[in-house]
This record gives C-alpha cells, sequence and structure tokens, in this order.
C-alpha cells in the first residue's frame, strides 16, 4: 500500500465521494476517484459513509412489486452459472498504476505511447465515455505546465513524483480539485519525473496565445 | 434494539447463502430487498421491464458474492445497494466501472461479532438519522442519490442557486453526521 510511504494531504471532495457513492460521476472521474482511494484509507472510509447513507436511501423508497415469478428466475439465473461479477482489480507488484488504472493502461511508464504536447509534456489519453475525458501526463521534473484556467472541474492525481503550483504542493497520492476559479502553473518537482492522472469535465482554457493554438491540436 | 436484530438476520441470511446455498434464507433477502432495489432502479431512470431484469441480476449477484460479504465493513443493505449502484452504471449508463483495489485481506478468516452488531446499529441510526431531517433537505439527497437529476438541474428546478443546493446537501450531511454522534 502507497498509504506507508507517503503522507497523503490532499483529498478527495464530499461532491466527488457522494458522486461515486450514487454512481453518477462520468465514467474519467470514476476513475480518479476509485485510483485515489485505492491509495487512499481515509478516502476509502469516507466513501463507506456515503455507501451507507445510499443504502438507507434505497431502504426508504416506497417499495416496487417484483414480476411474480421473479425469484424464481433470479434462481434460473443463478443455477445458469452464466452471471459472474468481475473481481476487484489488483495491482502488478511494484507497478506506479494502481489497480483501476491497469484496466486502462497496459504496461508501464516507459512502455507506453505517450504523445508529446509541448513543453517537454507528454499524454497518453485514456478511452472513457464522453462526458468527460481522463489522460495520463508525463511532465519531466523541473517542467512547468503551461498557465491555464478551466472550464469545468479539472482532478489532477499524482501518480509519481510531486507538482507545485499557487496552491501548494502535490505528492503522490494528492489529488488537486481545480475548479472555474483557479489558474494555475504546475510545475514538477526536481528529481523525479511527475506522473499525473489528470479529469476533465470541460477544455481547459489556456492563458498564453501559442497554447491556445496547441489546444486545438491536442485536444484538452 | 429491535431493527438492530433485523439487520443482523439479514446478515445470518447471507451467511446461510454463502455456506449453505440456502434458498429459503435467500427467499427472505429476495423478499425484502427486490423490491427496494426495483424502486431505487426505477427512481434513477430505469423503465419498469429494464428495472426488473436488473434487480434480478443485482439479486443474482448478491448469491454469487455472498463470500466477499463483510459484516464489520458494511450492513446488508449497503452492500445491495453497491451491489445496484454497480449495476445501474453497468446496464443504465452503460460506462465501464473503475473500482478500488480491494484491502489486502487480515490475519482473521472470520469477522468479530462485536464489530459486525456496532457496525449495524450505526447504520440504523444512520437510517433513522436520514427519516428525520427536514424534508426538503432529505428530497435533496434522495435526488442526489438517484441521479434523477444533476445539482445544476436541481437549480434550475428549485429555483436555489447552485451553491445553496450544495450547502444545504452538506448541511443535511453534518446534520446526519451529527445525529449518530
Ligand atoms: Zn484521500
Ligand atoms: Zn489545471
Amino acid at each position: 500500500m502507497m498509504n506507508d510511504m507517503t503522507k497523503i494531504k490532499h483529498h478527495l471532495t464530499e461532491p466527488l465521494l457522494m458522486g461515486y457513492a450514487a454512481g453518477t460521476l462520468p465514467e474519467a472521474f470514476n476513475l480518479v476517484v476509485a485510483t485515489h482511494i485505492s491509495m487512499c484509507d481515509d478516502c476509502r472510509a469516507a466513501l463507506a459513509e456515503y455507501e451507507a447513507v445510499g443504502g438507507e436511501v434505497m431502504m426508504d423508497t416506497a417499495p416496487v412489486d417484483v414480476a411474480e415469478d421473479a425469484l424464481a428466475a433470479t434462481l434460473a439465473l443463478i443455477d445458469s452459472g452464466k452471471f459472474a461479477d468481475k473481481p476487484a482489480p489488483r495491482r502488478t507488484k511494484d507497478s506506479v498504476f494502481p489497480g483501476p488504472l491497469q484496466d486502462y493502461v497496459t504496461g508501464d511508464i516507459d512502455s507506453l505511447k505517450w504523445r508529446k504536447v509541448g513543453g517537454g509534456v507528454s499524454q497518453l489519453v485514456l478511452k472513457t465515455s464522453k462526458d468527460a475525458s481522463v489522460r495520463l501526463l508525463r511532465i519531466p521534473a523541473g517542467t512547468a505546465v503551461p498557465d491555464h484556467g478551466h472550464r469545468g472541474t479539472e482532478l489532477t492525481l499524482v501518480l509519481q513524483g510531486a507538482f507545485t503550483d499557487e496552491e501548494d504542493r502535490f505528492g503522490a497520492g494528492d489529488v488537486e480539485v481545480a475548479n472555474e476559479d483557479l489558474n494555475h502553473t504546475p510545475v514538477a518537482e526536481e528529481g523525479m519525473d511527475c506522473i499525473c492522472l489528470a479529469a476533465t469535465d470541460a477544455p481547459l482554457r489556456f492563458n498564453g496565445l501559442v497554447p491556445r493554438i496547441a489546444q486545438r491540436f491536442i485536444g484538452i | 434494539t429491535e431493527q438492530t436484530t433485523k439487520r443482523m438476520a439479514w446478515v445470518v441470511q447471507v451467511y446461510a447463502v454463502r455456506d449453505n446455498q440456502d434458498r429459503a434464507a435467500f427467499a427472505e433477502l429476495f423478499g425484502y430487498f427486490a423490491p427496494r432495489v426495483k424502486s431505487f432502479l426505477m427512481k434513477s431512470g430505469a423503465s419498469p421491464d429494464l428495472a426488473e431484469e436488473c434487480t434480478q441480476e443485482v439479486m443474482a449477484t448478491l448469491w454469487n458474492k455472498a463470500h466477499m460479504f463483510d459484516p464489520t465493513k458494511a450492513s446488508v443493505s449497503t452492500w445491495i445497494f453497491t451491489i445496484a449502484r454497480n449495476r445501474k452504471i453497468d446496464i443504465l449508463r452503460k460506462q465501464r466501472r473503475p473500482e478500488p483495489e480491494d484491502l489486502p485481506w487480515g490475519p482473521e478468516a472470520e469477522p468479530d461479532q462485536a464489530d459486525a452488531i456496532g457496525l449495524q446499529q450505526e447504520t440504523e441510526q444512520l437510517g433513522q438519522a436520514l427519516a428525520t431531517l427536514p424534508e426538503e433537505q432529505r428530497k435533496l439527497i434522495e435526488r442526489a442519490y438517484f441521479g434523477e437529476l444533476t445539482h445544476s438541474q436541481i437549480a434550475a428546478e428549485t429555483g436555489l442557486p447552485l451553491g445553496t443546493i450544495k450547502s444545504r446537501i452538506r448541511l443535511a450531511l453534518d446534520r446526519l453526521r451529527h445525529a449518530m454522534k
């Protein structure tokens, strides 16, 4: 577990935990939440509370009649043996990518098909539903991501290394939740490339002219 | 209390399914939970037919995953809710569903009975606290869980600004926590 090695300082927000518990977040956000929880016991416990609230909300709904043969049909479904849920994901030993992320990427940092997005930064867009997008970012040690604002919500989870922006320092396991009001220039710390998982539900807004042109090509 | 006894009875029924493939115990769980799962799915936007099919799959998953159930981590109601929530994402929203890694198994093979009872009691208190929230706050929480409306849609419908909706949901959750202490 990551928790032994690092102290996580920046956690998921309550709306994110509640949205994950309720099953109402875009897939891209669910991936960031599930990945952070794989690294953070505090948020795992908080999620359990939100799920308990969900259970009681469900218990409180007016029951609806099920089909007359529902129980028999369910037992038949069980007997058919064709109905099995997939097991929870696991992390390959020593991988930087926690279990949920390993369902989306095959290989490790150096074997991935990174695409350069300028300024030394590379990315790998992961395939999810279209309501939001998520990518891995690789920011070389000491490098800055261009100054930008946000149209919606941006979640940035650090998997390796660390970055610092106008808000604070974010190390492995930390998640930064940026909204419309935040304009920032994340800079990767010296020593190690910073690998982040970043999800957005709206395009970022770059402030310099050149990055704005680049935006059309890189699609963020 | 009587309610906690009821919750512990569900735990025993899940164990009976796990250990003996006990169909009578399963029928008891089915009779209580299936109509509520179906209701939750319909409120989440499923048609009655889809909700019916989905409910049967949720209950079949309960059977198949009975060995995964841990009453020191979740009440049966919470656990079934998460199965229904997952099925909702699979079927209604047609998305892949990233899940956290499981915690590594501890040394204890069988969960501690006192811990299990404690957790069932807490969940019972939570349910009661939810029921006694002011109507408006309870409705907001319900709607957030049904996902029938996003926060911004609730805002448009109630005429309340988004910040107010968020802070009211927050207030309701704070009240829940307080009521449980
Ligand atoms: Zn956390
Ligand atoms: Zn940003």
